[in-house]
């Protein structure tokens, strides 16, 4: 019997099972946190699962995103996330959605479920699903992750804030880092992942008493994990308030600064002038004498880097100005400054052209653009 | 001047800022700006002079913690303990924890 051994719990029960049967949950994001929340939720016996996501299957996020697997590479995650749900439960009815949830979009599709699970990777979208879901008065199960670091919580519920009422105003962009640049252990978005199932399965069976919390997980410190007690809904909240200003969905790329497609920000604080293309640096690399300094964290610098290149991390760069100077033959010795992507290097090149007579430039695009433009054998990570 | 003996802990992302450390147990003047007693917002502006390291641009936002970055005081969301007002008491633990995107 598929669900015999969970039916048994007294917690969920033959009536349980049926409220499970009877719910229907829309993940948003078929990564790092919806695919252990989509299995799990579909092996549970959840009987209708949307699942929304733009993007193709990559190999350098299979760590983590395990619905996925080696074969279905450049395929939609959508799609490949509903082929896995059909092979391992064909009573869970999956809807596949392959497309950018958007202001156009995110409240038609949100209607037609009871519980929303945010498991997205960006600020933008995650704006966009909790306004959708207080207009449209479903609750959010969001989880996020980076690094070493997971973070849980329900929004809009039983009486509980929205994501606005706790952060009214967006970060600023550069301060927020994806897993991209920043790093993710596989498993701690699995964590995080099984609890928004874990969550939502609460939710659907009404077996939710805790308080409104968010859940604190990090895989680095002791204990694992810290609940943290949260304000309620916030009288004054311009969208879940008493007297909500905003009534129908925005533009949350203008508001965010940032939005769903922007893997990192592209920062321009250099001139043309004191930026080189990576192919025009491959020309003058064996003719011209120069200092090549690249300025990533020596965790990704001892991954794969250019011969020669000396790493100095950027966070390190200002009190080793000295050690840049012994470096260069004559005072007037150019330098380059490389990184993995074409934004740190710029703020390098800020810091060196104070004390640098000679010309200090920084590489376009970065390490990424070296690998599509000059060796494809160069790794990109 | 008498001095409080508190706990900080940094974490999603903000104990960059702060040397790559997590958690730090500080000492802090009770009153701050005599006569009052140091507020939460005595102690953000303390940290910036004292304990942060670089980029304060994304610690703070006027007298106040940037956006997205949530504070908590003994467990406890800060708004429902008064925000910038709150005073604080010796052995406080104090949370400043970045919001998580990524996915
Ligand atoms: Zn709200």
């Amino acid at each position: 019997m598929l669900y015999g051994r969970q039916l048994i719990l007294p917690d969920l029960g033959k009536s349980g099972q049926l409220k499970l049967k009877n719910t229907s949950i829309l993940i948003v994001g078929a990564g790092g946190l919806g695919s252990p929340a989509a299995i799990y939720l579909a092996a549970a016996g959840v009987g209708k699962l949307g699942i929304v996501d733009y993007d193709k299957v990559e190999k350098s996020n299979l760590h983590r995103q395990i619905i996925h697997n080696e074969t279905r590479e450049g395929i939609s995650k959508a799609q490949s996330a509903k082929m896995t749900i059909e092979g391992l439960n064909s009573l869970c009815n999956c809807v596949a959605y392959e497309i950018l949830l958007d202001s156009l979009s995110a409240l038609e599709i949100v209607q037609q479920y009871d519980i929303v699970v945010d498991a997205t990777d960006n600020v933008a979208t995650r704006y966009l699903l909790n306004d959708a879901c207080v207009i449209s008065g479903k609750p959010l199960v969001s989880g996020s992750a980076l690094r070493m670091d997971g973070q849980l919580t329900v929004y809009n519920y039983k009486g509980g804030p929205c994501y606005r009422c706790l952060f009214p105003k967006p970060p600023p962009p550069e301060s927020v880092l994806n897993c991209a640049d920043g790093g993710i252990l596989g498993v701690v978005t699995g964590v995080i992942g099984c609890l928004q199932a874990l969550q939502a399965i609460k939710i659907a069976t009404e077996n939710d008493e805790s308080p409104n919390n968010l859940l604190i997980f990090s895989a680095t410190s002791y204990p694992l994990f810290r609940s943290i007690k949260l304000r309620s809904k916030k009288k004054d909240c311009v969208i879940c308030g008493d007297h909500p200003s905003i009534t129908k969905l925005q533009d949350y790329v203008q508001f965010c600064g940032s939005g769903a497609l922007d893997k990192s920000p592209s920062v321009k604080e250099l001139g043309r002038e004191d930026r080189i293309e990576p192919k025009v640096y491959h020309n003058l690399r064996n003719e011209t004498p120069h200092v090549l300094i690249d300025v990533r964290e020596t965790v990704q610098y001892e991954i794969c880097s250019l011969p020669s290149s000396i790493n100095i991390p950027l966070k390190d760069l200002p009190k080793r100005i000295e050690d840049v100077k012994k470096l260069l033959e004559t005072p007037n010795t150019s330098v380059y400054v490389i990184c993995r992507l074409g934004n740190d290097s710029q703020h390098a090149v800020n810091i060196l052209k104070n004390y640098l007579k000679g010309e200090v430039k920084d590489i376009i695009g970065g390490l990424y653009k070296w690998s599509l433009e000059v060796d494809q054998e160069f790794p990109i990570y | 001047m008498s001095l409080l003996k508190i706990k900080l802990s940094f974490s999603g992302g903000i104990e960059l800022l702060f040397d790559n450390i997590k958690q730090k147990s500080v000492e802090i003047p009770s009153s701050i700006n005599p006569p009052n007693s140091t507020t939460m917002k005595d102690l953000i502006s303390w940290m910036k002079d004292n304990l942060l390291k670089e980029r304060p641009e994304l610690f703070m936002s006027g007298d106040t913690v940037r956006p997205g970055i949530l504070v908590l005081i003994n467990d406890s969301d800060w708004e429902l303990e008064g925000e910038l007002e709150y005073e604080i008491k010796d052995g406080d633990d104090i949370v400043f924890i970045s919001t998580l995107h990524g996915g």
